[in-house]
């Protein structure tokens, strides 16, 4: 929403004065203790002993290692997660389907599941207690305590990002462009890239941000399936919470530092996309 | 192109393509996990099923993780609102900052989120300081899994809520006041009634989350057997000790709690959509 846009209401249909800046007041209060707080922390503690013991930390095989194979599973999981994004938003929103509705339904559950129940049930679909899974050992595919593992876990709990963010707006556009597109002998394909990339460009980079931020973060589903093997499948949160029960508290909050600038920077870039591109993005984006 | 009663005829292309890539990644990563849960638990059997989540321990924790959630949802329903309101309809300095900032919690890993609250909690963190002369202990009580819920379930109720004040209709509150109704009866009134669908559903979503949270609760928990042990720690805890069976009997249970959360979102937004058209 624009300042512009709307006027801020007068008279009869606003509160007293009084109420509200009582009102302003609480929410700066209560936004700096519950949000800020927290934040400044994560910084402060990271630093109590200089900056130099904070890069240090971070220069660490352990640390090091736990960013990479932080960065490598993002990688790979945010892409497929695109993928089917695009291609679940195509066809829910380009056709009609029997079941529709409960197909939407499926593809929000891991938002309601517990990344400690998808840990789990990945456990047991792929661990080697399991029949699928003691074929998969017996032809030496690791899925549990392993990359694989940690991958699908993150895919799990960031699911449905790109997804949720592409079917509104390729609702509101409808398929008028695209059906004039084929009429004009373009091929699907190239009606896809040609047409209905451009039109959902900003809402998918929306959608793969949200995605991103929560991959990288992920911690309850990976510590599950990941086994924490140090140095070959800690991730950063992983890493984090190592070092965090070893007493290493520089170390913890410098790890935890990194990401916490991630976040701020996702935020940044949310911001700006819901300010400049907001007519682009999902209604409820757009404020 | 064939006559076909699931769906209906279309010119456009890629239906079997994307819907082909759509069924196959849902299977792979949610349904086929989801349903190895469940059937794991076909195996086990109902009764033996009911025999290792009836234990004190077991129900201390899935009612902790559920009690906890459920005031922790109640305070960012309530709080919610107020900032939801405060951002749209209030201008003042700082608004835009503190609305990006509102998603935080959506951005910051519940990990870094964990240990910098127990960092500000603990007896000795500038918070935990402060409140220990009043007596209150946070980190390390269940008041310290509030703390933690507070802070994952903040963006939701807003969120959801802030796109539905933005369309309120001024000449709504404008007839309510010519009508003669005070402001605080405007607001109840006609106000409320509007904004309930989204309230109900931004909690849902809060409660949703916060029964299953796991990285920013264990950190500050305590974690101490039937006190302030949370359903999903236990879960680990059995995973751990190579129990699948018991950590299976757990994640079930869960799972139901999340396909009720689920049902009563769906039907929340079913029942608004009749009401008042808004989603």
């Amino acid at each position: 929403m624009s300042d512009t846009a709307m006027t801020p209401p007068l008279g009869v249909t606003t509160e007293p004065l009084l109420a509200r800046r009582l009102l302003i007041c609480t929410v700066i209060v209560l936004i700096s203790v519950l949000l800020f707080a927290p934040l400044i922390a994560v910084f402060s503690e990271a630093l109590s002993q200089g900056a130099g013991a904070a890069i240090q930390s971070l220069a660490s095989s352990d640390a090091r290692s736990a960013i990479r194979l932080t960065l490598i599973v993002a990688t790979i999981a945010v892409p497929l997660n695109a993928a089917f994004g695009i291609a679940a938003a195509w066809a829910i929103t380009k056709f009609d389907f029997r079941g529709k509705a409960f197909l939407i339904t499926l593809i929000d559950l891991p938002f309601s599941v517990s990344p400690v129940v998808a840990g789990l049930a990945l456990v047991l679909l792929f661990g080697a207690n399991s029949t699928f899974g003691a074929w998969l050992v017996a032809h030496d595919l690791k899925i549990v305590f392993a990359f694989p593992g940690i991958v699908l876990a993150t895919m799990f709990v960031t699911f449905p990002f790109v997804a949720r963010e592409l079917i509104p707006v390729m609702i509101e556009q409808g398929k008028a462009e695209e059906e004039a597109a084929l009429t004009l002998g373009a091929t699907g394909w190239r009606a896809f890239f040609t047409v209905t990339l451009p039109n959902i460009r900003w809402a998918l980079l929306y959608g793969v941000l949200l995605c991103n931020a929560r991959a990288m973060g992920e911690f309850g589903a990976v510590a599950v399936i990941s086994g924490k093997i140090r140095g070959q499948t800690t991730t950063m949160p992983i890493m984090i919470e190592m070092l965090y029960n070893e007493y290493l508290s520089v170390a913890a909050f410098s790890l935890a530092a990194v990401l916490a600038l991630l976040a701020l920077l996702t935020l940044i870039l949310k911001s700006v996309l819901e300010w400049r591109y907001s007519a682009l993005l999902a209604a409820t984006r757009r404020h | 192109m064939r006559a076909n009663t699931w769906r209906s005829p279309s010119p456009m292309p890629g239906f079997g393509l994307s819907f082909g890539i759509m069924l196959a990644v849902l299977s792979i990563v949610v349904l086929l996990p989801i349903g190895a849960l469940l059937g794991r638990g076909i195996a086990i059997g109902p009764a033996d099923l009911w025999d290792m989540v009836n234990s004190r321990r077991v129900w201390a924790a899935l009612g902790l993780s559920f009690r906890s959630a459920l005031v922790a949802s109640i305070f960012n329903l309530v709080f919610g609102l107020i900032l939801a309101w405060v951002l749209v309809r209030y201008r003042f300095w700082g608004r835009r900052f503190i609305d990006a900032a509102v998603d935080l919690p959506f951005a910051l890993p519940t990990a870094v989120a964990g240990i910098a609250l127990t960092a500000l909690y603990a007896p000795n963190g500038v918070f935990g300081q402060a409140l220990a002369q009043l007596g209150i202990q946070v980190a390390y009580t269940e008041l310290g899994i509030w703390m933690a819920l507070i802070f994952i379930g903040l963006p939701f109720v807003v969120r959801t809520v802030q796109p539905v004040i933005e369309e309120l209709e001024s000449e709504l509150e404008e007839a309510s006041a010519t009508l003669g109704a005070a402001r605080i009866y405007t607001l109840r009134r006609v106000i409320l009634p509007t904004l309930t669908p989204a309230l109900l559903t931004g909690f849902a979503l809060a409660m949703a989350r916060s029964v299953g949270e796991y990285g920013s609760v264990i950190f500050i928990a305590g974690n101490i057997p039937n006190l302030t042990e949370i359903a999903p720690l236990l879960i680990v805890i059995r995973l751990e000790e190579y129990n699948y069976d018991a950590a299976a009997a757990i994640g079930i249970a869960m799972l139901l709690i999340s396909f009720a959360m689920l049902l009563a979102i769906n039907i929340i937004q079913i029942w608004s959509r009749r009401r008042i058209g808004l989603v």
